[in-house]
């Protein structure tokens, strides 16, 4: 008869060490070349590193696109879905492919998932990229990145340009190099059918308007001095606002606004048709690939002569004024319709049968598994780092000599004092300073399974101070070691005493793990952000994100009071533990 | 007896110990020969169970030797931390000392059987196979082969003790030590663990114990060490201690039983 423990604690013992392991070569392997150039073509998409699925996915992300059928390109045509979107520190530059950094969460009309359910990537900038990349004869390779660290990205040298409306301003300029301009946006005004008196931009004076902060939206509101200004984050938030009658009206980029408001016209929504600004979007190119840039700008003027671009444009409803002086074009009025605008206007029309709310939740089903599946991976294996190093620091804080027990407590105490969203920006953006480039997710396992570990050393800690210390005396009168104690008469103890400390650690991990998606991974929680702001739906979208959460912690609760209940078996009576 | 003295199985000489510089034991020094059980008797806070883990290796002797069985442990430098030698010396002690302690400390997630088994296993690599041979031929010595498969929390005080004993036996000691073995127990326990060291006895084994157990000192032991205030003041043979202490304080100590069964 084995007792639970012997199984446990080898099955502990040897997942840590596989783990501790696997750590250590990925980490020392991407140590070793941080960022070396391939320039062989035939390792283009075999170059990831094995251990990170979402690795491999994005290494098979292929050419999306109606475009790329000039035959000379031999891909098939390959769907992107969400998991393709990675950090491209995996897949190593190529001159065979083109990297380019995007945020999916509110990037409609520039990047989206489609909404014909075809898990593809569509967007006006796509269709731009698209074109650029077939006549560069590279792979188009999107990265997902939050909108704010777009350029820090490309700075890290994580893609080789950043995409999604970047502003050509001079502050800009002076940091960063601009492609030509694709686009002149200007600034969309939306009001409320209630109010019929705003029609124009000067009649805000003294309402209160949504902007987007720190945009140019709010520089010109506050310029006009007597305005009450709301800043969002996204514009969803805005429109659900103004329709919700808490504000007045909306000032935002006029693609976003097209393309959050007018489906929204059923709902009272009205916009305001006046030129107000000009705003030019250029492509930012890393600094240290002017020949991409030069490339990139012939292309570019090309598409803009040919009428290509203004197709595109056109296309997405999004020909205007201010883009047709840039190009040189007296041609104000659109030549064709704006099918995809119609398109997605008609499919984004708000849901009202519950029948038909229903069936977009399922279809929200698979996005809704892969997050899920990848919270529970970065979940998982961090709590078993943390479990492992906890174990380690407790049994050095209490059993080890004093300088090395300082150690111990140097490090818990400085873990658990600090923020582990500081941590993991440190991991994942101050590391590569001094030549640690760590992926995605291995910055997200370690970060959150370091941050743990203090918490799961204190835990040990308790466990250890739980077992009567004539335990360990009679141990050692048996002639075994301190360690030996430790490892067969000691731990096992302690190890029911914190199982419950340490399950309750594990679902607040899971909930934790939501962190990582500042750090580019799309997981359960940024999941939710991009179906939320794509349907306008926090409601019914988060009910579900919950109920998920909810299921995935479950399971390792009931795992753990079964554990308890197996090592609780040698204890005379224990009614608590029963249920 | 003839030939040379056989050399003693134990023996300390000149040994000091004190806690925070009070001193407990003070210039200890005796000899025990082999298949000798010997009780140690005194006043409680005389230093006895302090004595008794000196010779386990358990507390960092301030001075003096004590060999047991070939190895021995000896501290001349006061005040200095022992070096690397002294633990391995320590260790090297306790794999020829088995000890049995007052507090019931089986170890409470295995089962007896497991609680034999352990050390045997970890410490000298005894197949797993074998270990449980022996766990089961001392649980058959100590009355306990039927309760193998239960955990200590569901036995007796006497039961677990008398486990502890099997525990301490299956390493194969040469020596034999007990810290009050019965003091926590049910007075009518008392006599089954005793029993079991009478038994051990008699096989040869030598045992030293420190207890409060009048009668067994008496009737088991083949002699009596009396110690007070750290010091031992009569060493004495079993009955002629009860009957004509030497010393004043033994005759003190032993006057507080008079009137009483032993």
């Amino acid at each position: 008869m084995r007792h639970p423990w012997h199984v446990l604690s080898r099955a502990i013992m040897l997942i840590a060490l596989v783990t501790t392991w696997s750590f250590a070569t990925l980490a020392l392997a991407e140590v070793s070349d941080p960022g070396k150039d391939s320039t062989d073509p035939a390792a283009k998409t075999t170059e990831a590193t094995p251990t990170d699925n979402e690795m491999a996915v994005a290494a098979d992300a292929g050419t999306t696109g109606e475009e790329s059928s000039d035959g000379e390109t031999e891909e098939e045509e390959t769907e992107y879905t969400d998991a393709d979107f990675t950090d491209v520190q995996t897949v190593q530059a190529s001159s065979d492919i083109l990297r380019y950094g995007v945020d999916l969460e509110g990037g409609l009309p520039y990047f989206l998932d489609s909404w014909d359910g075809s898990g593809k990537l569509i967007g006006f900038e796509q269709e731009i990229i698209e074109e650029i990349c077939r006549r560069l004869n590279r792979k188009p390779v999107p990265v997902q990145i939050n909108w704010d660290k777009l350029i820090p990205g490309l700075e890290r040298g994580l893609y080789d340009m950043a995409c999604e409306g970047q502003e050509i301003t001079p502050e800009h300029e002076a940091v960063v190099q601009f492609t030509v301009p694709y686009y002149v946006t200007g600034l969309q005004l939306c009001t409320h059918e209630r109010h019929a008196e705003i029609n124009s931009l000067a009649d805000v004076e003294g309402k209160r308007v949504g902007v987007l902060k720190a945009s140019l939206s709010y520089d010109l509101l506050a310029e006009m001095g007597n305005v009450d200004i709301a800043t969002y984050d996204t514009e969803v938030n805005g429109f659900d606002d103004l329709i919700n009658g808490r504000l007045d009206a909306v000032l935002f980029d006029q693609p976003v606004a097209l393309y959050y408001g007018k489906p929204r016209e059923s709902e009272g929504i009205r916009f305001i048709d006046e030129e107000i600004g000009a705003v030019k979007y250029g492509f930012v190119i890393d600094a240290r690939q002017t020949d991409l840039l030069e490339k990139v700008n012939t292309i570019l003027l090309d598409m803009r002569a040919s009428g290509q671009l203004r197709a595109i444009l056109e296309r997405w409803g999004l020909w205007n004024a201010q883009t047709a002086r840039e190009f040189g074009d007296p041609d104000v009025t659109p030549r064709a319709e704006p099918v995809m605008l119609n398109a997605w206007v008609e499919h984004s029309r708000p849901i009202t049968g519950l029948r038909a709310r229903f069936d977009r939740y399922v279809s929200f089903l698979p996005m809704m598994v892969r997050g899920a599946l990848l919270t529970m991976e970065v979940s998982i294996l961090a709590m078993l780092l943390a479990v492992a190093l906890g174990f380690v620091l407790a049994t050095i804080r209490v059993y080890a000599p004093w300088p090395l027990a300082m150690l111990s407590v140097l490090y818990i105490e400085i873990i658990r004092g600090t923020p582990v969203l500081i941590q993991l920006y440190f991991i994942f953006y101050g590391l590569p300073a001094i030549g640690i480039k760590l992926s995605p997710f291995i910055a997200g396992v370690v970060g959150l399974g370091l941050n743990y570990a203090a918490y799961e050393a204190e835990n040990y800690r308790a466990g250890f101070a739980g077992v009567p210390h004539t335990q360990m005396e009679a141990a050692l009168s048996l002639g075994m070691t301190r360690w030996q104690a430790i490892r067969h008469v000691i731990a096992p103890q302690a190890f029911r005493i914190v199982l419950p400390p340490v399950t309750n650690d594990f679902i607040s991990l899971l909930k934790d793990s939501s962190l990582v998606s500042v750090i580019t991974l799309v997981e359960l929680t940024k999941t939710y952000g991009l179906l939320a702001t794509k349907y306008y739906d926090y409601f019914g979208t988060g009910i579900m994100v919950a109920v998920i959460y909810l299921l995935l912690g479950l399971p390792f609760v009931r795992l753990a009071r079964y554990t308890e209940r197996k090592l609780a078996a040698h204890l005379p009576s224990t009614p608590n533990l029963r249920r | 007896m003839t030939g040379p003295a056989p050399q003693p199985l134990i023996e300390v000489s000149h040994l000091w110990k004190s806690y925070d510089g009070h001193p407990v034991l003070k210039d200890i020094s005796f000899a025990i020969e082999e298949g000798d059980l010997v009780s140690i008797i005194g006043a409680s806070g005389c230093g006895k169970t302090t004595l008794l883990r000196c010779l386990n290796g358990m507390e960092i002797l301030d001075a003096g030797r004590v060999t047991i069985a070939g190895v021995t442990l000896e501290r001349t430098a006061k005040g200095k931390r022992p070096d690397r030698n002294f633990h391995q010396k320590a260790h090297a002690l306790r794999t020829e000392v088995g000890m049995v302690f007052q507090s019931l400390n089986l170890f409470p997630h295995m089962t007896v059987r497991e609680n034999i088994m352990l050390a045997p296993m970890i410490v000298k690599k005894i197949n797993r196979d074998e270990a449980e041979h022996t766990a089961n031929q001392l649980l058959e010595k100590v009355g306990l082969l039927k309760h193998r498969d239960r955990y200590p929390y569901h036995l007796s005080g006497g039961q677990q003790q008398r486990a502890a004993i099997a525990r301490a036996l299956a390493m194969n000691p040469k020596v034999m030590l007990y810290d009050e073995p019965t003091s926590s127990l049910d007075p009518a326990l008392v006599e089954e663990v005793l029993e079991v060291m009478r038994e051990l006895d008699r096989e040869g084994m030598t045992q030293i114990v420190v207890t409060h157990e009048m009668r067994f000192a008496r009737n088991a032991s083949d002699y009596i060490i009396f110690m007070e205030r750290g010091e031992i003041v009569e060493i004495s043979d079993e009955d002629e201690i009860f009957l004509d202490p030497k010393d004043e304080r033994t005759r003190k100590f032993l006057g507080q039983f008079v009137g009483r069964d032993f």
